[in-house]
């Protein structure tokens, strides 16, 4: 992948991301946070692809362990937020 | 097909007559990367439609009727990418990987059950700095392992810059957040500023320095940067936090979003950009709403309200207490209530008095709604996720667009634990400091109620005409005890 190729996806993404979570309601900017904090985790991907040597190594595996809580935790204590949201009736 | 081409490549290696030795070196070389860039094509696929997947979560947020199913979309989404991963074969240590999701899944999980809601903004502010950090691990990592030459160097020295500064703008974030001693005091030594810039332009011209390829820079790159991120964060007092925290949230994506352009990777570069994106909008909705520059909440400190007026001449004379009985009797008869909760209600933990109140006028009748600042809390939403822990209906909590056209139609307001949000000044006064900040029009409303320990001023430190309307009664005392008086007044009426 070249880096027009790379910047191409990085601009198109971010129009993307400020078109959809415009319409994000105030009410849910909370959970919006952690989930898309959850989302940032995503460097579990390149932490799961670094590696060699010592010092790789351990940076690649304390890399897994951070992104990895990034991830869990994200999602499930969005997933506990939003169950909370309930209409009556 | 790669195999075959290898084989070829170690024939032509044992021939040496066929080609020169170094050229053979550099063509096994490169089918090495050949191959390894052959699980690119289907792994790509997999990381479009993973991106996909984060896409229509994020679009799921917004309702909360979809907004379960959009975090599962996620969750999904984040579940394939890193199949693709593992299916892929590329993952460089089993062990260290397996291990690894297992510490970090269980120490996510831990946090994810035992938190409380209202220490979501800390809880946040960690995952932020934990998501930055591994960033800038994975950008390590990299640096270490081959050169990184040009672009791929530059986004390296960016992704350290970024992301460590997110980990420990964090982590002194959730520290004041959390409230603990060490860090409830802002303090800045002298000269602060010259030494952030100095900081800032050192790193940034390492970064450029990284585009050489040898990597060295990246360490003390990352030195600099983590010292950076502290003294960012500590001048910053407690109440510009859910600034401070939707910016750290659109970093840890940037840091993403960089190491993405490190390591090559489209689903960091699009994931990370889709959140670096939220970040910055929810930064430029809470410095609206708090009326403040982004600068200004960086940089800068409140001014000192010098030509407000003087509490006594404000309130002298002027001020109506009022008892729970008398609320309760007035509560009698009216068809409409708007309940504007600031974050006093949730310090208090008076969310689920506040519902139980509720909950007694809507079985006599009363339409019961919640004008939500976007303030109101230490994050954003905040105080919607407070009311939702208690029950409340989520289409009864309206935004304040939305429910300021409506006060006039309205029989009585409760304010509780909230002051500068609803403080007419705003308006009415260029010279203050809150002046065009946008507030909740409280006193259209027939009748104002105000649950407040004292006449204190709040945080922009100057006093509130509201208090001494004509229509407006304070009902002094504990917010939480006085909803629970109020609650046992209303059952005995």
């Amino acid at each position: 992948m070249d880096i027009i190729t790379a910047l191409t996806i990085f601009v198109l993404a971010v129009f993307i991301g400020f078109e959809i979570i415009t319409k994000v309601p105030p009410t849910l900017h909370t959970p919006l946070m952690s989930g898309s904090n959850a989302i940032s985790g995503i460097t579990l991907v390149g932490a799961l692809l670094a590696g060699g040597g010592f010092w790789g190594g351990l940076f690649g595996f304390l890399a897994i362990v951070f992104a990895t809580l990034n991830v869990v935790g994200g999602f499930l204590v969005t997933h506990r937020m939003l169950s909370m949201f309930k209409k009556k009736g | 097909m790669f195999d075959n081409l290898i084989d070829i490549l170690l024939l032509a290696q044992q021939g040496p007559e066929l080609i020169p030795a170094d050229e053979t070196a550099e063509l096994v070389e490169q089918a090495a990367e050949n191959i390894a860039a052959a699980a690119s094509p289907r792994a790509n696929l997999g990381y479009l439609i993973a991106a996909v997947f984060f896409i229509l979560g994020i679009k799921g947020m917004t309702h909360p009727r979809t907004a379960v199913r959009g975090n599962q979309f996620g969750a999904v989404g984040m579940l394939l990418a890193v199949l693709v991963v593992l299916v892929g074969n590329q993952v460089v240590s089993w062990p260290f990987a397996i291990i690894g999701m297992i510490v970090g899944s269980a120490g996510g999980v831990w946090l994810a059950r035992t938190i409380q809601m209202t220490q979501m903004p800390q809880l946040v502010a960690l995952f932020n700095g934990f998501g930055g950090i591994a960033s800038v691990l994975v950008a390590a990592a990299e640096v270490l392992k081959t050169e990184n030459p040009g672009v791929a160097g530059l986004a390296a020295g960016l992704t350290g810059l970024i992301g460590s500064v997110t980990f420990t703008g964090s982590l002194i974030a959730a520290g004041k957040l959390q409230e603990l001693p060490q860090f409830k005091k802002p303090w800045s030594v002298q000269g602060q500023q010259l030494i952030n810039a100095a900081l800032v332009v050192a790193s940034v011209y390492l970064s450029f320095e990284m585009t050489d390829g040898t990597g060295w820079e990246f360490f003390p790159l990352v030195l600099l940067a983590l010292a950076l991120g502290v003294f960012l964060v500590t001048p910053i007092g407690g109440a510009d936090m859910p600034v401070v925290i939707a910016l750290l949230n659109s970093y840890s994506g940037l840091a993403a979003a960089a190491a993405g352009f490190v390591i090559n990777n489209n689903v960091l570069i699009i994931a990370g950009s889709l959140v670096g994106a939220s970040g910055l909008i929810l930064t430029n909705i809470m410095c609206k709403a708090m009326n403040r520059s982004l600068a200004n909440v960086l940089f800068g400190k409140m001014e000192a309200a010098g030509e407000s007026a003087d509490a006594d001449e404000v309130y002298a004379g002027k001020i109506k207490s009022t008892s729970a009985d008398e609320v309760a009797m007035m509560l009698d008869g009216v068809q409409r209530v708007i309940v504007v909760p600031g974050y006093g209600l949730a310090v208090a933990q008076a969310q689920h008095a506040v519902r139980e109140m509720a909950d007694l006028l809507e079985a006599n009748g009363v339409t019961v709604e919640y004008g939500i600042h976007p303030v109101a809390g230490r994050m954003p939403g905040h105080m919607n996720v407070l009311l939702a822990e208690a029950d409340v209906s989520y289409d009864q909590l309206k935004e304040m667009d939305e429910i300021n056209p409506t006060f006039a139609q309205c029989d009585m307001a409760i304010v509780i634990g909230a002051n500068d949000v609803v403080n007419p000044v705003a308006d009415t006064d260029p010279a203050s400091p809150i002046a065009g900040m946008p507030i909740l029009n409280v006193s259209e409303a027939q009748t104002v109620v105000v649950i407040k320990r004292s006449l204190s001023p709040g945080f922009a430190g100057i006093p509130n005409p509201l208090f001494a309307a004509d229509n407006c009664l304070m009902l002094f005392g504990d917010g939480k005890q006085a909803l629970v008086d109020l609650v046992a007044a209303l059952k005995e009426n």
